[in-house]
Order: C-alpha cells, then sequence, then structure tokens
C-alpha cells in the first residue's frame, strides 16, 4: 500500500461492462513527507474520498478484492482516507558501549 | 520480502472494515547499507511492531492477508517480523 493524495477524476463512458458503477479517481502517491513523488496512476474508489484528500491505496490483485462480491478489472484501489501521518522523531545515535576495564 | 524501518503510523477513520484494528505502520524500505530504498510504504502490522523497529516486510496479497488473519481484504503488505542482525557471508555476498 502507499501514501497518495487525490487530484482529479477520471470518466470514461464506454468501458468493461463490470467497470460500471466504479468512481475513477487521479492519485498523485506521495512521500512520507507528503510530498509529491512518482507519476499520477487512476485508481477505482472504495471510500468516496474527494479531491485534495490524502489516502492510501493498494495494488495488484487485492485492488479488487476490496470491492467482493463485486470483481472489477481494478489493479489499484483507494482503501482508507488518512487523518493524520505521526512520522517518527529522528532518535538520538546510541551511545557507545565501552568495555570495563579490567581492575 | 522487504527490510524496512518503521518511520511512522497512519491515523484512517474512514477505511475498508478489514483494515480495523490493525496497527497501520509507514515504512521506509532500507539497503543492505541502511540507507533509504525508494519512498516509504503503508503496511499493516501482524507483530505488534512500533516506530523505530528494523522489520520485515512481505510486498505480496496472500501473504500479508495470511499474516494479518484476514484473507479475501484489500491488503497487500504487512510487516511480519523483526530483524535482529544480519550477517553477509564473507567472499558471498
Amino acid at each position: 500500500m502507499q501514501l497518495g493524495r487525490v487530484v482529479g477524476c477520471v470518466w470514461a463512458t464506454v468501458k468493461n461492462p463490470s467497470l460500471e458503477g466504479y468512481r475513477l479517481l487521479l492519485v498523485q502517491p506521495l512521500a512520507a513527507d507528503l510530498k509529491d513523488t512518482g507519476k499520477r496512476l487512476v485508481c477505482t474508489d472504495w471510500t468516496g474520498a474527494g479531491a485534495g484528500e490524502t489516502i492510501y491505496w493498494v495494488r495488484g490483485r487485492e485492488a479488487s478484492i476490496a470491492f467482493l462480491p463485486g470483481q472489477p478489472p481494478s489493479d489499484s484501489t483507494i482503501v482508507g482516507i488518512v487523518d493524520t501521518v505521526h512520522r517518527a522523531v529522528a532518535k538520538p545515535a546510541k551511545p557507545v558501549r565501552q568495555k570495563a576495564e579490567p581492575r | 520480502m522487504l527490510i524496512g524501518r518503521v518511520v511512522g503510523e497512519l491515523v484512517a477513520t474512514h477505511k475498508h472494515p478489514s483494515h480495523e484494528g490493525c496497527k497501520i505502520l509507514l515504512v521506509q524500505p532500507l539497503n543492505l547499507d541502511g540507507s533509504n530504498r525508494g519512498d516509504p510504504v503503508v503496511a499493516l502490522d501482524a507483530v505488534d511492531a512500533g516506530v523505530g523497529d528494523r522489520v520485515l516486510v512481505t510486498t505480496e496479497g496472500f501473504s500479508a492477508m495470511t499474516a494479518v488473519g484476514r484473507t479475501q481484504s484489500p491488503i497487500d503488505m504487512a510487516v511480519i517480523g523483526f530483524i535482529d542482525q544480519i550477517e553477509l557471508v564473507p567472499g558471498v555476498a
């Protein structure tokens, strides 16, 4: 799964009948600092996300499993809307443990 | 599978029901020298990992689903173990 931001909608009037009724959204993948990374892609939408929302999406065979019992021919699906990302604060370096000198 | 470090946690109120009750972790894949390898990924937690842990991440659906214990759900990545040590065999690696 990967972070992303919804940047647009895709309409397709003529499409495979098994794709009927599914929303198609344009997603910009994001890095951990929520900055754009990589190329945009089209995802089917399970959540009902809107433009500008941060989401996470799943790719591969699992993308169509989200819609069971429906099985749209999709390879990427938005499965969650992200409220916040808690990022790790950089850890201070561990002190090097020194061998105790024999007395 | 990938070697990665947990760098954060996601909070998502509206998500697929199969993800309820699972921690959603942000994992940065690592090279063997510890440097970052590409962009971080989002993985469900199957071992109770936390921020800062060095972990093993599966990047394929079936193994991720079974690790989390939820088959037939849209999960393609899961944290499935902690890495204690990596040993490279000199002369081979």
